[in-house]
């Protein structure tokens, strides 16, 4: 193994090629929150016309980094030079003005506005909007042919898909004259096919001269479209590659500062009986959406079934019916032989008494409390258990034994039972809500996105985890977005698209491209 | 709100609001210089008539005793995230509760029995005023702010029906019961010392003050060791954390009004049981509104709502004396100051922290890679 420490630092910054023309250079950025530094000396350069990845693990201070760039935050140190000028840029307006234009990850539209109203929002081109959108339309329709930005005018954001929302998004930033635009995590939300389309578009975007930033925790995307990548690691940059120089280990070993295994070792094990048994299951939300369709599936002892599909097309509402969070409407649940009528009581405490744990996707939203301590959150839906409590006490003593080995044994870090959960990073929480799903010896875990915004090494322990529940006989239904992660650790897939499931396969059998086609809807198995 | 996470405890909880409470005193100070009169002699005034006169803490702790009840109430709820502003209600039915009992038993019962029974009373009527809010919140999603601030003026429109129309003591014009017969009723403090050998000036304080204290432990008790203060804390930080734990939400926020009802309800021992002897119009006198600044200052935790109970006992009773001693002074003047603490403890807590962060981390800051 290379001993990666003797890259810290900024050495390797001077073996990078040096272009003729910078488009952004960032010169000795600091930037501290109290005590915590979160960009710490760091220097960044990017090539005019040049894609430049930035990867990180979260809290590496990638998003700092971006915001003050964008204006957004003010460094306490350090220079930020386009295009060779010394620029304070102190607000959005004024990067705006200097010609930086930023796609967050969860888009800034109007939902109720049109694709025109939106994309010329910030530059309407006159006082009177009639005037104003001819001349705009104009504009946008020339960049949108130039670029590949297919997206229709008339259409109301929220009618829209989620790739053409990004599309605006740029549109807008192009609009307002951008000619650095940074993107933020930009394919989370889309299918394969979808990331295919905007890369196509970014490639055109660098042809015509834009120079563009991309922030991501994918390292195939980055080894896919950028030119050279910076590897952000405790708010500094660790390593700065040419794209084509490197590979995927080289970087998520630089992320995380060891080696790492991105490959999972799933044990073979013979499934067993079934579990679970969904039957005819549809369900209707608040607003009368028909958003699951005559769902049936079944899941095995010792199996991991993976549920694929882009977020929002019912993977949620299923997790919630089956954890007991929702009612079930119609069709049928088989749960250990026990079976769950339409309207019957069902809820979460039920769901634990049959069995059923529940690592749920928004660990902010429902996993955690967050201000809670981690003795309380790692009790949290079983502290009605004698376990933990004596009548109508808590036992602290019962329950601080509890979490100080829990801690211990899932490495959750800091290893404190008295700190609030909210303190604690995206992995490391992660790590306490599975663990006290884990511990309640679940016949079923329901799994929701476990290593959404989770560093890399903390998946790799995730990962472990899982594997470990499965060989002792747990029946795993793994709902994400992350086909990788399907595919690598479900025996089983099923793909789910409008409400409906659309095609299963045995993950052996399963490609990229094939699950791309049934999670867009094009393609029935 | 959210505490800082720089600065120790100590400071955040024991030196910036002290602060705060200065610079309130320091802008009353200011408005007591325009209408010219000399602050220091005013605060010196205040001062001595919270602490000092004769009787002078006994009247203090007395009005600290309807402050920990409405503080501890509306603290309650705000452990479930409700904000119940019907602690003026609730103590005003409390007070039927106890009227009632009172009224009933009083000639047949041994009067120590009637003071337990109508104890009781307040609670079960306090709570029945939070219940049926918290019920509307909970099963038909009437938001708790608007049905307790209506349910203060049913409850007032109530007392003076009943009061004027039938539980007026006969033969006489203004709105109160008969007296309870003696023997009903919490000693007040000064007649349990002369018991006891010690010579104590007059005043109001009564048996309350110590139910007041033993609640306040049993509030700490409830919230910070029982099942379901634990269960009340997570809903209040995170509803669909406590729907994913399986806690039932309904039924634990119309508990939650219930007991909040109840500790709100307890005003009218202190008042009527120990100060009164009856049942009278308007005996509330805004208790259950200041309870809401009470437990805002106190930050919802008991300790801090005893603090900030006996300050604003002692500003009730050290304005009563503001009153006296200066002719332009009047009970206005005292409810401004009220306002300008509520103000600076309240909305503006957190304005200090920044300027405290920076000198912190000034002295004491080293910038760790942390």
């Amino acid at each position: 193994m290379k001993n990666i420490e003797n890259k810290e630092g900024n050495e390797t910054i001077d073996s990078l090629p040096s272009s003729t023309k910078l488009a952004i250079e960032l010169k000795n950025i600091t930037k501290r929150f109290g005590h915590v530094v979160a960009n710490s000396d760091v220097n960044l350069k990017v090539s005019a016309g040049t894609i430049h990845g930035i990867v990180g693990e979260n809290g590496a201070g990638k998003s700092t980094l971006m915001n003050i760039l964008f204006g957004l935050y003010k460094p306490d140190n350090g220079t930020i030079f386009l295009n060779g000028q010394a620029v304070d840029v102190n607000s959005p307006e004024k990067s705006i003005a200097l010609g930086i234009g930023m796609v967050h990850q969860h888009f800034m539209l109007v939902p109720t506005f049109t694709v025109l109203e939106n994309a010329m929002l910030g530059n309407e081109g006159s006082m009177f909007l009639q005037s104003g959108e001819e001349l705009v339309l104009d504009r946008l329709k020339g960049l949108s042919e130039n670029y590949g930005l297919d997206v229709d005018f008339e259409a109301i954001i929220s009618d829209t898909p989620v790739g053409m929302q990004q599309r605006v998004e740029i549109l807008k930033a192009l609009n307002r004259g951008a000619k650095i635009l940074i993107l933020d995590e930009p394919t989370g939300v889309l299918t394969p096919q979808e990331t295919i389309g905007l890369f196509d578009i970014l490639r055109s975007l660098r042809e015509k001269g834009v120079t563009i930033v991309l922030i991501t925790h994918k390292l195939k995307e980055i080894m896919s479209i950028t030119d050279t990548v910076s590897v952000m690691r405790g708010g500094k940059v660790v390593a700065n590659f040419s794209t084509e120089k490197t590979s995927p280990e080289e970087l998520a070993e630089n992320m995380v500062g060891r080696k790492v295994l991105l490959s999972i070792k799933k044990p073979t094990l013979k499934v067993g009986n079934p579990v679970l048994e969904v039957k005819n299951v549809s369900h209707e939300s608040k607003d009368g959406v028909n958003v699951l369709k005559d769902i049936s599936f079944d899941l095995r002892q010792g199996e991991i079934l993976g549920i694929a599909g882009v977020a929002g097309n019912g993977q949620s509402e299923l997790l919630d019916i089956l954890s007991g969070i929702e009612t079930l409407q119609r069709g049928q649940i088989t749960v250990n032989d026990k079976t769950i009528l339409p309207y019957q009581d069902w809820n979460s405490k039920k769901a634990r008494e049959f069995g059923v744990a529940h690592v749920p996707e928004d660990r902010h939203k429902r996993g955690l409390v967050l201000p809670f301590y981690n003795y309380e959150n790692s009790i949290l839906g079983y502290h009605r258990n004698e376990e933990y409590s004596s009548g109508f006490l808590m036992d602290k003593r019962k329950i601080f034994n509890f979490v100080d080995d829990l801690v211990e044994n899932f490495d959750v870090r800091p290893r404190s039972s008295s700190i609030s959960s909210g303190k604690l990073s995206g992995g490391n929480q992660q790590k306490l809500v599975l663990a006290r799903e884990i511990e309640s010896n679940p016949k079923i875990l329901l799994v929701g996105q476990p290593t959404r915004g989770v560093d890399i090494g903390a998946i790799e322990r995730i990962y472990e985890d899982l594997m470990k529940l499965k060989s002792k006989g747990t029946a795993i239904l793994l709902v994400s977005v992350e086909l990788d992660e399907i595919m690598s650790l479900s025996d089983r897939i099923i793909v789910m698209n409008q409400g409906s499931i659309v095609g299963e396969t045995n993950s052996s059998d399963a490609t990229e491209l094939d699950l791309g086609k049934m999670m867009s809807g094009l393609e029935k198995v | 709100m959210s505490d800082s996470n720089i600065i120790p405890k100590w400071l955040s909880v024991g030196v910036i609001p002290l602060m705060n409470l200065f610079l309130a005193f320091c802008v009353s100070g200011l408005f007591i210089f325009f209408i010219g009169e000399n602050p220091f002699r005013a605060i010196s005034v205040m001062i001595k008539g919270a602490f000092y006169y004769p009787g002078a803490i006994g009247y203090t702790l007395y009005y600290t005793t309807n402050f920990i009840f409405t503080g501890l109430a509306v603290a309650l709820a705000f452990h479930a995230r409700l904000f119940n502003i019907g602690g003026e209600g609730q103590a005003y039915v409390g007070g039927l509760g106890v009227g009632l009992v009172c009224l009933v038993f009083d000639q047949y019962v041994v009067g120590f029995l009637v003071t337990i029974l109508a104890i009781l009373g307040s609670v079960i009527f306090g709570a029945i005023w939070g219940i049926i809010p918290g019920y509307l919140q909970a099963k038909r999603g009437s938001h708790i702010v608007i049905t307790t601030i209506m349910f203060n003026f049913i409850a007032a429109a109530l007392m003076v029906y009943l009061l004027v129309n039938v539980i007026i003591e006969p033969g006489q014009m203004s709105p109160e019961t008969r007296d309870f017969e003696s023997g009903v009723g919490l000693v007040q403090i000064h007649i349990l010392a002369k018991y006891l050998g010690l010579d104590m000036a007059m005043s109001p304080l009564n048996l309350s003050f110590i139910v007041a204290l033993t609640v306040s432990v049993g509030f700490w008790f409830l919230v910070w060791r029982t099942k379901f203060g634990y269960e009340v804390r997570s809903l209040g930080h995170s509803e669909t954390a406590a729907i994913y734990a399986g806690i039932k939400v309904s039924s634990t926020i119309i508990i939650v009004m219930a007991i909040s009802g109840g500790l709100a309800g307890l005003v009218a021992i202190n008042e009527l049981l120990g100060v009164h002897n009856k049942l009278l119009l308007g005996f509330t006198a805004g208790y259950g509104f200041t309870g809401i600044a009470v437990a805002l200052m106190g930050r919802n935790h008991p300790f801090g709502i005893f603090l900030a109970s006996l300050l604003f006992g002692a500003l009730y009773q050290g304005g009563t004396e503001l009153d006296f001693e200066f002719s332009s002074i009047t009970r206005e003047m005292v409810l401004l100051i009220q306002g300008l603490i509520i103000l600076f403890s309240g909305a503006l807590a957190y304005m200090l922290n920044p300027l405290v962060e920076r000198a912190y981390l000034k002295y004491y800051g080293n910038y760790s890679n942390a």
